[in-house]
C-alpha cells in the first residue's frame, strides 16, 4: 500500500539575510512557540538577519531549541552570541534560553508595525489555533485587543483539516477556492469538526472540490468578521499568521470588510517572533 | 488600552473589558470579586510599561461565562460587584 501524501502539511522554511555581517552587532532574538508552528527570528542591530519557521512538536522547549538552531544554521552564530531572547506564543514560558516571556498580543502588534509600517492600525493574527484582533498606535503599542482561543473556527488548524479531507495541498487551497463561477453559500457550522461533516455531505451531493473549499473559506471569513466587529476595523488593516497566505480567506475578508488588506514581502508567520526580537532589543537597551 | 479577556464560541460572546488607561491598579475589583476572576499586576500586553493594572486571570479566561454566572441572575440584574467597585469605571462585561 502506498503511503498517503500529507498535503495539509505546510512547508517549513528558513532564511538568512546575505547582506548582513552580524559580527560586532547587537544580536537579539525572538522565539514564538505557537500551537501549530514555531518561529525564531534573529536581529542584528534591529535589522532582520535570519529566521526559521517550522512545525511545533509535542515538546515546547525542544521546539524552541529546534527553531533557534535552524535559524542560526549557516550563520556561524551560537546561543552565546545572542544578547537577549524573548519568548512569545502559547509556549512562551517554555523557551529555556529566553530572558523574558511576552504575550503574543504585544509581540504581534510590534512585529506587525515593523512589517507593515507605522500606518497599520488593525492587525488580525490568524494563527494555528487562535485568532487575535489587535488595534495599535503608530509605534506598535497595543490600544485594544481581543483574542479567541476557545473556538477553532477561523484557525489554521481548521484549514489543515479541510486540506486533508479534500486531498488538496494547503498552499493551493486559497487559489482553488477562488476558482468558482458563483460564490456558494458558506458552510453553516461554526465548529471545524461539524463543518467537516457538512463538507463531506456536500461532496456526496456532487459538489466539486473547489466549490467546497469556497464554502469553507467564506465561512471562515464570516466568523472572523463577527470577531472583528467587537473592536472594529480601522485603516490600515493587515493580517499576520499562516492564514494571511490563504488568498481565499483574505480576498473574502477584504470584500466583506470593505477595507484593502495590506501586503508585505515578509513571511506573515514570523510577525510574533519578529515582535519578540524587537522587544528583546528594546529591553536589552533599557537594561531590563 | 482596552483589554478584552474572554472568548466567543457557539453559545455567544463572553468578554470582560478593562480600560487600562483608566485603571489605577487599586485592587478594589480584585477584592470585590467573589470568585477570584480578577487580579492586578504588570500589564502583560505593554511590556515596556511599569504600571500595574487589573486583568482577568489566566485560569478564568476560558470559563468566565460560568464563573461570572452567579453574579448575573436572570430574574434580577443587580450591579456586578466588579463594575460597581471600580471608581474609574474601567470594567465592563459584554454579556
Amino acid at each position: 500500500m502506498t503511503e498517503k501524501k500529507e498535503l495539509w502539511r505546510w512547508t517549513e522554511s528558513r532564511w538568512t539575510n546575505p547582506d548582513i555581517d552580524w559580527k560586532g552587532k547587537l544580536i537579539t532574538s525572538g522565539v514564538d512557540v505557537g500551537s501549530v508552528s514555531s518561529q525564531a527570528v534573529i536581529l542584528a542591530d534591529g535589522e532582520l538577519y535570519a529566521y526559521s519557521n517550522m512545525r511545533t512538536g509535542s515538546n515546547s522547549p525542544d521546539s524552541a531549541i529546534n527553531a533557534i538552531n535552524w535559524a542560526m544554521e549557516e550563520t556561524g552564530l551560537t546561543l552565546g552570541d545572542i544578547a537577549y531572547t524573548v519568548g512569545t506564543g502559547y509556549g512562551r514560558v517554555n523557551v529555556p534560553f529566553s530572558q523574558r516571556a511576552i504575550t503574543e498580543i504585544a509581540c504581534h502588534a510590534r512585529g506587525g508595525n515593523h512589517m507593515y509600517g507605522p500606518s497599520v492600525r488593525t492587525i488580525l493574527d490568524m494563527g494555528g489555533q487562535d485568532c487575535k484582533a489587535i488595534h495599535c498606535d503608530e509605534k506598535g503599542k497595543v490600544t485594544n485587543f481581543l483574542m479567541n482561543d476557545k473556538c477553532a473556527a477561523g484557525t489554521g488548524r481548521g484549514m489543515e483539516v479541510f486540506a486533508d479531507l479534500l486531498g488538496v495541498s494547503i498552499n493551493d487551497v486559497g487559489d482553488l477556492s477562488l476558482d468558482v463561477d458563483e460564490e456558494p453559500p458558506p458552510v453553516s457550522s461554526t465548529c471545524v469538526v461539524y463543518a467537516k461533516t457538512e463538507a463531506t455531505g456536500l461532496l456526496r451531493e456532487g459538489w466539486p472540490t473547489n466549490k467546497v473549499l469556497a464554502a469553507y473559506c467564506s465561512a471562515m471569513a464570516h466568523r472572523i468578521i463577527t470577531l472583528l466587529e467587537r473592536i472594529g476595523v480601522e485603516k490600515d488593516f493587515a493580517i499576520t499568521g499562516g492564514i494571511a497566505k490563504n488568498s481565499g480567506v483574505v480576498t473574502r475578508l477584504e470584500k466583506e470588510v470593505g477595507i484593502p488588506i495590506m501586503t508585505t514581502d515578509y513571511d506573515t508567520q514570523i510577525a510574533g517572533a519578529l515582535g519578540a526580537a524587537l522587544f528583546a532589543k528594546a529591553l536589552k537597551e533599557k537594561g531590563k | 488600552m482596552i483589554a478584552n479577556y474572554g472568548y466567543k464560541d457557539g453559545s455567544g460572546d463572553f468578554f470582560i473589558s478593562i480600560d487600562t488607561d483608566r485603571c489605577t491598579g487599586c485592587r478594589d475589583c480584585v477584592n470585590a470579586c467573589p470568585y477570584g476572576v480578577l487580579d492586578v499586576g504588570p500589564d502583560e500586553n505593554d511590556p515596556l510599561s511599569d504600571d500595574e493594572v487589573a486583568f482577568v486571570t489566566e485560569d478564568e479566561r476560558k470559563k468566565i461565562k460560568y464563573t461570572c454566572a452567579p453574579c448575573k441572575p436572570t430574574a434580577d440584574r443587580p450591579p456586578l460587584p466588579c463594575t460597581a467597585a471600580c471608581k474609574e469605571d474601567a470594567i465592563s462585561h459584554s454579556w
